[in-house]
């Protein structure tokens, strides 16, 4: 039942992944142009990355994105997690129900629109303590912390509905408190749930753009508002130097992932048949 | 039960974390279309979009057109990966993903670079010399079709993967029953995999359809400053013209827009109560 690709097929996803990677593998060549140009290449050089190491703002952009994208993250999951665990408790349809269509709404919602509700919320609220820029790190958490919530609720909720909730009332049973029969019965059946939540956190986080354009101030400059700025004018090719950096390391980690993954099923394979075996 | 309340007091951060950060920005949003810059009542704003019903419609076309080719393209490929061997899945996975990850703006650049008068493709274009024509150029920056492209190119992944995931579960021992049969293989698609893939066109169409007729990035390196689309104004609203109020209200309108495309689409693949597919 699983074929082998017929010829047409295989043309047909070649040419669709040429279609995807065409524009990268354009960055990956004029990262190492030896000109300035990104349309003509005039011979290799590496000197778009010597430059990229030395560009202190552009550093400086990359771990302010690091930061936020950790802090916000790690919030999202933790808050996300707990609000999970208390909308699964919900018995009121109504209100679990409401609590759901509010969690989908930044989901749904154009970024845009979800960057400048919050923009004139926090422009408001500026205004009233008298804070001409409060826009900044601060707000952008805010924002970043926002748009993940709906994520990690929406990975650990499916979770919780397949745990058998009277596990962890046997171990209350058994002893434990409502705290421990938590971190030692349920957190772990709901684990994998809460690592793709933050993992997705994480990711998205790092590379949005559009909410952060709005909620940002000139004082925390992350990223992809530094390329924005920089693509207003013209893109020197040491974004294209760290974009192709980029690349490798999220291609590294996607194999390794993959690896992991591929060892980790044929490891519960085994297990499995020997298990039958014995 | 004790523990049940204990339970539902841990959601209560989050509650009010929503209540502040997702629905009072949204009343904002409301508040500042239907006040002018003095913040007292006016309806200048809602009156003064009429102006833009022309680019507004047109965004929504253009959002559109590139989801519907998103979709044309993304469907055989999802049905190609999801009969593949599990080893050749993953690796197709990847290969999906991994454009995702690149910063979008980088993407659209670049893909600006490749389309312009000089880029890539017309020097290669030009290169081949063929007798009689003099010049083998296309003008392509700049243009519908650019921006089109830029939205396919970039949200197409967002097509590709809820098609595959919905794909992958399809039990193929009904297309082969179907088959034995005597359904020809157009009968299949249409009566078999077609109908057990709707949640997943319905998930990929809200995925790329959004995004794309909200967008202002791609329409501004991709289709030049003849060219603009409500994102574009939107943003120009908020980043240049100072003009809150118009912002506004042209956001809200944007969300009504979207919101009742969605409730159309979601008329033709029925309700989905988990809220589709999530990848």
């Amino acid at each position: 039942m699983k074929t082998k690709l017929s010829p047409l097929s295989k043309l047909y996803i070649v040419l669709i992944m040429f279609f995807l990677y065409a524009p990268i593998l354009v960055m990956i060549l004029f990262s190492f142009n030896a000109s300035v140009s990104t349309s003509v290449f005039q011979g290799f050089s590496s000197r778009w990355y010597v430059s990229l190491i030395h560009d202190e703002g552009t550093i400086r952009s990359v771990t302010n994105t690091l930061i936020l994208a950790v802090c916000s993250s790690l919030i999202a999951t933790v808050m996300g997690t707990a609000a999970a665990v208390g909308i699964n408790a919900m018995r009121n349809k109504f209100i679990k129900k409401t609590t759901m269509n509010v969690t989908n709404i930044p989901m749904m919602n154009p970024e845009i629109v979800t960057g400048i509700s919050m923009m004139l919320l926090f422009v408001f609220v500026g205004s009233l303590v008298g804070k001409e820029d409060v826009l900044g790190f601060t707000t952008m958490l805010i924002a970043h912390i926002t748009f993940n919530l709906p994520y990690v609720i929406l990975s650990v909720l499916p979770k919780l509905r397949q745990m058998d909730p009277n596990l962890p009332e046997a171990a209350m049973d058994l002893g434990c408190t409502p705290l421990q029969a938590f971190f030692k019965v349920t957190l772990p059946s709901i684990s994998t749930g809460i690592t793709t939540g933050l993992m997705m956190s994480f990711t998205l986080s790092l590379d949005d753009f559009v909410i952060s354009y709005f909620t940002q101030g000139p004082s925390f400059e992350t990223l992809p508002i530094r390329i924005f700025s920089m693509t207003k004018k013209r893109v020197t090719p040491d974004m294209y130097a760290l974009s192709t950096i980029i690349f490798f390391a999220i291609l590294f980690l996607l194999i390794l992932l993959n690896v992991s993954q591929v060892r980790g099923e044929k490891r519960l394979r085994n297990k499995l048949n020997r298990g039958g075996a014995a | 039960m004790k523990n049940s309340l204990t339970k539902k007091i841990v959601a209560a951060p989050y509650l009010l974390w929503a209540a502040i950060f997702i629905i009072v920005p949204l009343i904002f949003v409301v508040y500042y279309s239907l006040v002018d810059a003095n913040g007292s009542f006016s309806l200048d704003s809602i009156r003064s979009i009429g102006k833009y019903s022309d680019i507004m419609l047109n965004s929504i076309w253009l959002g559109f057109v590139a989801t519907i080719i998103s979709l044309l393209i993304a469907y055989p490929l999802a049905y190609i990966m999801a009969r593949t061997t599990k080893n050749m899945q993953r690796t197709m996975m990847m290969l999906v993903m991994l454009p995702m990850w690149m910063n979008l703006l980088i993407r659209t650049y670049s893909l600006m670079i490749l389309l312009q008068d000089t880029g890539i493709i017309n020097s290669l274009l030009g290169a081949i010399h063929l007798p009689g024509a003099n010049h083998l150029q296309f003008h392509m920056i700049n243009t519908r079709g650019a921006v089109i492209l830029g939205m396919v190119y970039n949200y197409i992944p967002y097509m590709i993967l809820p098609l595959y995931s919905i794909m992958a579960k399809i039990d193929y021992g009904l297309i082969e029953a179907a088959q034995d049969l005597g359904a020809s293989k157009l009968q299949v698609l249409r009566k078999i995999i077609l109908p057990l893939s709707l949640p997943g066109i319905a998930s990929g169409f809200t995925m790329v359809f959004v995004p794309s007729v909200s967008t202002f990035y791609i329409s501004k390196k991709l289709g030049g400053s003849t060219f603009s689309l409500i994102g574009d104004i939107i943003e120009m609203q908020f980043k240049s013209a100072n003009n809150y109020n118009l912002g506004a209200a042209l956001s809200l309108i944007l969300m009504v827009l979207i919101l009742i495309c969605m409730a159309i689409m979601n008329r033709f693949t029925g309700d989905d109560d988990d809220g589709g597919v999530l990848i």
